[in-house]
């Protein structure tokens, strides 16, 4: 059982990505599931706009930590944690 | 088919406003970009920009006409100005009617556009926008107050192309001139999209970098954001020579293609064969080039498909070939900077040196090339370089001159 961020999280992937639900493991890479750059730039403004949180993304970031879904929702917790912890 | 040659260049950039100012900074390899600070009810916002600082528009304007202008249109006039007066043609009424305006923009009035949706969204009140918001935000106003200004009357519109508009136009005006359906042509480019919202869009799509641009460096972090205009005087060698006029360098190619895959994405094939339609348009060998004025964005998808492009063309030569990247000193003026970057490249032949690519760190082993950081180079008389524009929307186009 996940929680209901992850839940979230996956839901707004999923929709912004337009892959199937039933498809977003948490080892998935984004790559192997055609999710673009642009889309991440998408995933990442929704992310931040629903959970009133800001992600330190960057496109052109060379060691990319939004490889998997894992790390995008590790990520989203983190930072939710930290803007709760303020 | 006529040889074409240029004759004339000026600029309003964040090097300078006179060609003086702006050869001397980009040589010495003078970076041009600082904050760039919005302030606003809640609070101050700061960006990283490259801006053209203490542009007096009024000293390049009439001053019956400056409101009649963005600030895209300001920059693009006093361009044309300095590019003309170094040609210094005496135009006869039917040499007016033969001499085209063509210059390029990505998207024209910005700063009239932001305006007026502050008045109407920002004021709950407001009822009404500038009168002249729409002659001073319309894409083609930079060509018509500069064919206004100069008295041109030949063919005249403005291209847009996002960061390669200004390079289209140059190409276009170019084989124009050789084609024999204008006597002549003031082309280039302007743009001021520094400005709040705009920024607001660069950032979200997460490419801008938080301190500068560093082409084809391993560890660079995106694009800077900067703004000005170029232009420059495009004439037939045989009128050029007849009158005696100094010329700078000579047209001799312009290659283009699209494409067709991504909205922002790069393609190394579309840029491949942008650069094999420019040699083919010059006639010339890649062996025959010695110098490339890149794209060189800064962002790693760009300055990657770049490299490895050239790679595909040039092969082993490209490693004797020098490179500059000149957004590392004055930002990515979006579609004024083929403009900006094809005047540096006509004064780099000129001048037979190469300037420098700032805030490079070390070579990236994912980019093809490590460009030129010494303020040492030069080029022989005669060089042959290639100017690169990439636009998002996958449109391509590259130019070819040669020294003289």
């Amino acid at each position: 059982m996940t929680s209901p961020n992850v839940e979230k999280i996956l839901d707004i992937v999923a929709a912004k990505a337009m892959v199937p639900r039933e498809n977003l493991k948490l080892d998935a890479k984004l790559t192997e599931l055609n999710i673009s750059s642009l889309d991440v730039v998408e995933i990442v403004f929704a992310l931040e706009d629903h959970f009133k949180i800001e992600l330190p993304f960057n496109a052109n970031a060379q060691n990319a930590e939004f490889e998997t879904l894992g790390q995008v929702v590790a990520l989203v917790e983190n930072q939710i944690a930290a803007k709760n912890a303020a | 088919m006529h040889r074409v040659v240029v004759t004339g260049v000026g600029v309003a950039s964040p090097l300078g406003c006179s060609i003086a100012e702006f050869t001397e900074k980009l040589f010495a390899g003078h970076c041009a970009i600082g904050p760039v600070t919005f302030t606003r009810p809640t609070g101050s916002i700061t960006y990283r920009g490259a801006q053209v600082e203490n542009f007096d528009a009024s000293q390049h304007v009439d001053a019956r006409k400056l409101s009649l202008m963005d600030r895209f249109s300001h920059l693009a006039v006093a361009a044309a100005r300095q590019a003309w007066a170094q040609a210094n043609i005496q135009p006869t009424p039917e040499f007016q009617q033969q001499c085209a305006v063509i210059l390029g923009t990505g998207v024209g009035g910005q700063i009239t556009m932001e305006e007026a949706y502050d008045r109407m969204w920002g004021n709950p009140t407001a009822s009404r926008v500038h009168p002249l918001s729409v002659p001073r935000l319309m894409a083609n106003a930079n060509t018509s107050q500069v064919s206004m200004d100069l008295g041109l009357q030949g063919p005249g519109f403005t291209i847009a192309s996002a960061c390669a508009s200004s390079t289209h136009a140059i190409g276009t005006a170019y084989h124009m001139v050789r084609s024999g359906m204008v006597r002549a042509a003031m082309t280039g480019g302007s743009e001021a999209t520094l400005t709040l919202g705009c920024l607001k869009g660069w950032e979200a799509l997460r490419v801008m970098s938080p301190d500068f641009c560093r082409p084809f460096s391993k560890g660079r972090q995106g694009m800077v954001l900067g703004e000005g205009a170029g232009c420059l005087m495009l004439e037939r060698m045989d009128d050029a020579t007849a009158r005696g006029a100094k010329i700078l360098a000579e047209m001799i190619g312009f290659g283009q293609s699209c494409d067709a895959r991504d909205i922002t994405t790069p393609d190394q094939g579309g840029m491949m064969r942008a650069l094999q339609n420019a040699l083919h348009d010059a006639g010339v060998e890649p062996t025959q080039v010695v110098h490339i004025n890149a794209h060189g964005t800064g962002t790693r998808a760009n300055d990657t498909t770049e490299s490895a492009a050239l790679k595909d063309v040039f092969g082993d030569h490209l490693h004797g070939m020098k490179t500059t990247a000149n957004k590392s000193l004055f930002g990515h003026a979006l579609g004024a900077a083929g403009a900006l970057e094809m005047v540096a490249t006509v004064l780099s032949l000129h001048h037979q040196r190469v300037p420098p690519t700032l805030h490079f760190v070390e070579p990236d082993p994912d980019c093809a090339l490590v460009p030129i950081t010494t303020t040492t180079e030069t080029l022989p008389q005669g060089a042959i370089a290639i100017k690169n524009s990439f636009a998002f929307g996958g449109l391509n186009a590259v130019l070819v001159v040669r020294g003289c």
